[in-house]
């Protein structure tokens, strides 16, 4: 494949893509990610691949496998295009009467569609199934669409069109400014508005700059990261090398999991291929601009996600997080101006690129806009990545799009946001996903990880069993951190066993005020928050454990 | 170089750019008191015992002493409430680790800390680095190193390292604010190289 050396011939490619896709051509998209691997997938892969080979019908059948599409709890998933039919927990048994009767015969297989626990109606297509039709998927719906694998399949749904038009039709300053517009914030925890981040990395001192991708995703329950970038990582390096444009970078890294082998040959395969295109490297897309990335991997504790521990180990040193007097935009990776996004928030960048600002904002709430990628787990029906726009409640995330609780079972809180997130009882269920709401409620949005307990949980050992998550996955580096959690976990470690002691809970309070106040880096200082959420809602289970 | 002028608990000080709060309320003859800072070394941050309250454009909040560089106009303030009830929970902290630490029993003194509030976890260390940082930094030979994370952390002798560079230097041991190190030098030499001693020195 020859490379693209200008917006027109980036363009004739994807004509020519397009014109070798016939639309009625069937496709069976086969989920692929984590989840449904875990559920057996590969073969399920295979099982098609053998019947199309069998009856001589690769020509006329694609097979694409695909990222997550999010009912990850019904896997493995099928959808088969044109006629969007979709299938749930399908077995290689299940492959030849697929083939004969829904890909040949275009009937659909009544046993294999997700029937509404609620009314008993069952749904065809994708888009009937209440989990997929109560979300707004303007990042994740393009899983399905793509094979991670093939940059043609990002192309032909207009991928790369976003860097195109950022790098001739519109200067640094004006992709800058569209994103400050845009109010895009950030989604790997504190809700930081990227576009004013990007400006001070910009506007900072130095030729030198560097952009990061944060892609460790160490938070508890948290998945929908991997499920943007395992799934379509050319979305986020596009998002990527626009806001590498904007910052005036010319280097970059990707900071992610060591342990998911599937992530990395994807990420891998993602940046050979744009590489291969000339759409990263020198002259890219024959601008005159030039961007090379660089793949780190994490060194397997949860601290090494935040953000200058983070930039400590691309540099080759223990990931301890270092105190930010001096902010990592300005003095980041080798003390040069350093740019952190989360995943998510780079996968953003093409859509408000493409749509503008004005669109961007019309979705979501005041002051949090766009739509959010939330993982839900607990004790839900459906353990999913979902997409909604900022706004949408909670109590709709967990029951009209998770489909509720399992055995009748009563919910008691979801707690968001992992091990430094906060629990938010029943009776608030009807707050609306949104930065500020969250926080006001002591529980912060984090990465969008969201934990569903039901009416049995205990929060105290909820909130022990986090505890202990970060005593071990912090840096333990500085003593309110270190000790404080450490004593935390004690006097946890005695509730739990029924052997609390009057004064215990003044005692985790001033534990709280240490850390929160007095650590080094934000690991410790919100490692209060579970915590203070818990007592601050469920305060008779605290009480309850102490023995007069 | 610049002068900067601040204000620390009340009193004006002249600073130059470059310096820390601790550096200039040390030249001005205001205690903070300290833990893991050394001179000669690298500002650390892990102790939060310099932590002080600083108040800029009429916002006020905690900083560590040893790192937050000074600037014009910064108002700090080095004993308010606060900070005395931060300082004495920090010191609490440690002494569920070394409770005889003479350096721990003077600022539970001064700071009305009780050294049994937290059930005891005789490790002895305080994890201050100063042992690890000075050999890194001063002496460049890295014979002692922090092993695993959080509340796991602890100091250890690489003993192929310890056993050629440490028998006549020992300049880390009185830096350590408890016994431990000591203790943990004389650890590794019994059970890694107890002959150690006896090399010629070169
Ligand atoms: C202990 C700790 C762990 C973190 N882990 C992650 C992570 O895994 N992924 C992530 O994107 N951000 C993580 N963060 C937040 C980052 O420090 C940083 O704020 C974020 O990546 C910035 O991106 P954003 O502005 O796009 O949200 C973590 C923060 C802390 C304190
Ligand atoms: S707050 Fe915790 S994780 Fe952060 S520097 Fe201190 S010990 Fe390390
Ligand atoms: S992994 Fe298949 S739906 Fe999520
Ligand atoms: S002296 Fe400042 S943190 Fe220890």
């Amino acid at each position: 494949m020859p490379r693209i050396n200008s917006p027109a011939e980036l363009e004739d490619l994807r004509k020519g893509i397009l014109s070798h896709k016939a639309p009625d051509k069937p496709c069976i998209a086969i989920c692929a990610g984590t989840n449904c691997l875990a559920l057996g997938n590969q073969e399920v892969i295979r099982a098609f691949k053998e019947e199309l080979k069998k009856q001589s019908l690769e020509d006329k059948v694609d097979i694409r496998a695909t990222g997550c599409h999010g009912l990850c709890e019904r896997g493995p998933n099928v959808l088969i295009y044109p006629q969007e039919v979709y299938y749930i927990e399908v077995s290689p048994e299940d492959v030849p009467e697929i083939i004969a009767e829904t890909v040949l015969g275009k009937k659909v297989i009544d046993r294999l569609l997700y029937t509404d626990p609620d009314t008993g109606e069952k749904a065809v297509h994708q888009s009937d199934i209440p989990f997929y039709k109560k979300q707004t998927r303007m990042i994740i719906n393009t899983n399905t669409m793509i094979d991670p694998k093939r940059i043609d399949d990002f192309l032909a749904i207009g991928g790369y069109s976003a860097l195109s038009k950022a790098l001739f039709e519109m200067t640094p300053e004006a992709v800058l400014d569209e994103i400050k517009k845009a109010n895009l914030r950030g989604r790997g925890g504190g809700g930081f508005p990227a576009g004013l981040k990007w400006e001070t990395a910009r506007n900072a001192p130095g030729d030198q700059k560097y952009v990061i991708i944060n892609g460790h995703e160490g938070e508890p329950g948290a998945f929908m990261d991997r499920a943007i970038f395992t799934g379509n990582p050319h979305n986020v390096l596009e998002g990527f090398i626009i806001g590498a444009y904007a910052i005036g970078a010319s280097q970059g890294f990707i900071y992610t999991r060591h342990d998911m082998p599937q992530l990395k040959e994807n990420i891998y395969t993602a940046l050979a291929q744009a590489e291969e295109y000339g759409l990263l490297g020198d002259n890219i897309l024959g601008s005159g601009f030039n961007f090379h990335i660089e793949v780190h991997f994490d060194v397997g504790i949860f601290v090494s996600g935040e953000s200058s521990a983070l930039m400590r180990s691309i540099e080759g040193k223990n990931p301890e997080p270092r105190p930010k007097y001096i902010r990592t935009s300005v003095s980041g990776i080798w003390d040069k101006p350093s740019n952190l996004n989360n995943v998510e928030t780079w996968a953003n960048v093409p859509q408000i690129i493409n749509k503008g600002h004005e669109w961007y904002t019309s979705i979501g709430t005041e002051r949090s806009k766009g739509t959010k990628l939330v993982s839900v787990s607990g004790h839900v029906n459906n353990t999913a990545v979902v997409e909604v726009p900022m706004g949408t409640t909670l109590r709709e995330i967990v029951f009209d799009i998770c489909g509720g609780l399992p055995n009748g079972k009563k919910l008691k809180a979801v707690h968001f946001g992992g091990a430094m997130g906060g629990s938010i009882p029943e009776n608030l269920l009807d707050t609306p996903l949104d930065f500020d709401a969250l926080s006001g409620l002591g529980a912060t949005m984090g990465a969008g990880g969201m934990l569903v307990l039901d009416e049995d949980t205990s929060m105290v050992e909820m909130t022990r069993t986090l505890l202990d998550f970060l005593s071990k996955e912090s840096c333990g580096k500085c003593v309110p951190c270190r000790e404080g959690v450490r004593q935390m976990l004690k006097v946890y470690n005695r509730l739990c066993e029924g052997k609390g002691k009057p004064g215990d809970i003044e005692l985790l309070e001033d534990l709280c005020d240490v850390s929160k106040k007095a650590s080094l880096c934000s690991l410790g200082r919100t490692a209060y928050s579970p915590v203070a959420s818990t007592l601050r809602f469920f305060r008779e289970e605290y009480e309850e454990k102490i023995v007069q | 170089m610049s002068e900067i002028l601040l204000q620390i608990d009340g009193k004006e000080v002249k600073a130059t750019e470059g310096m820390t709060i601790l550096d200039a309320a040390k030249s001005a003859g205001i205690h903070i008191p300290t833990l893991c800072h050394h001179e000669k070394l690298e500002p650390y941050g892990g102790c939060r015992l310099c932590t002080v309250e600083i108040e800029t454009r009429g916002r006020s909040r905690l900083v560590a002493g040893c790192l937050f560089p000074v600037q014009a106009d910064l108002i700090v303030r080095t004993r308010t409430e606060e900070v005395d009830k931060l300082r004495k929970t920090i010191i609490e902290l440690l002494m569920a680790h070394a409770p005889d630490s003479f350096e721990l029993l003077a600022l539970a003194e001064e700071y009305g800390a009780d050294r049994n509030r937290f059930e005891k976890e005789s490790s002895f260390c305080l994890l201050c680095g100063l042992c690890v940082r000075y050999c890194n930094e001063v002496k460049k030979k890295s014979a002692i190193t922090f092993v695993d994370c959080g509340a796991e952390r602890q100091i250890n002798f690489i003993p192929e390292i310890a056993a050629q560079e440490c028998w006549n230097c020992k300049e880390c041991f009185p830096l350590c604010p408890t016994s431990y190190l000591q203790a943990a030098y004389f650890l590794t030499e019994a059970l890694a190289f107890p002959r150690a001693k006896e090399v010629p020195a070169k």
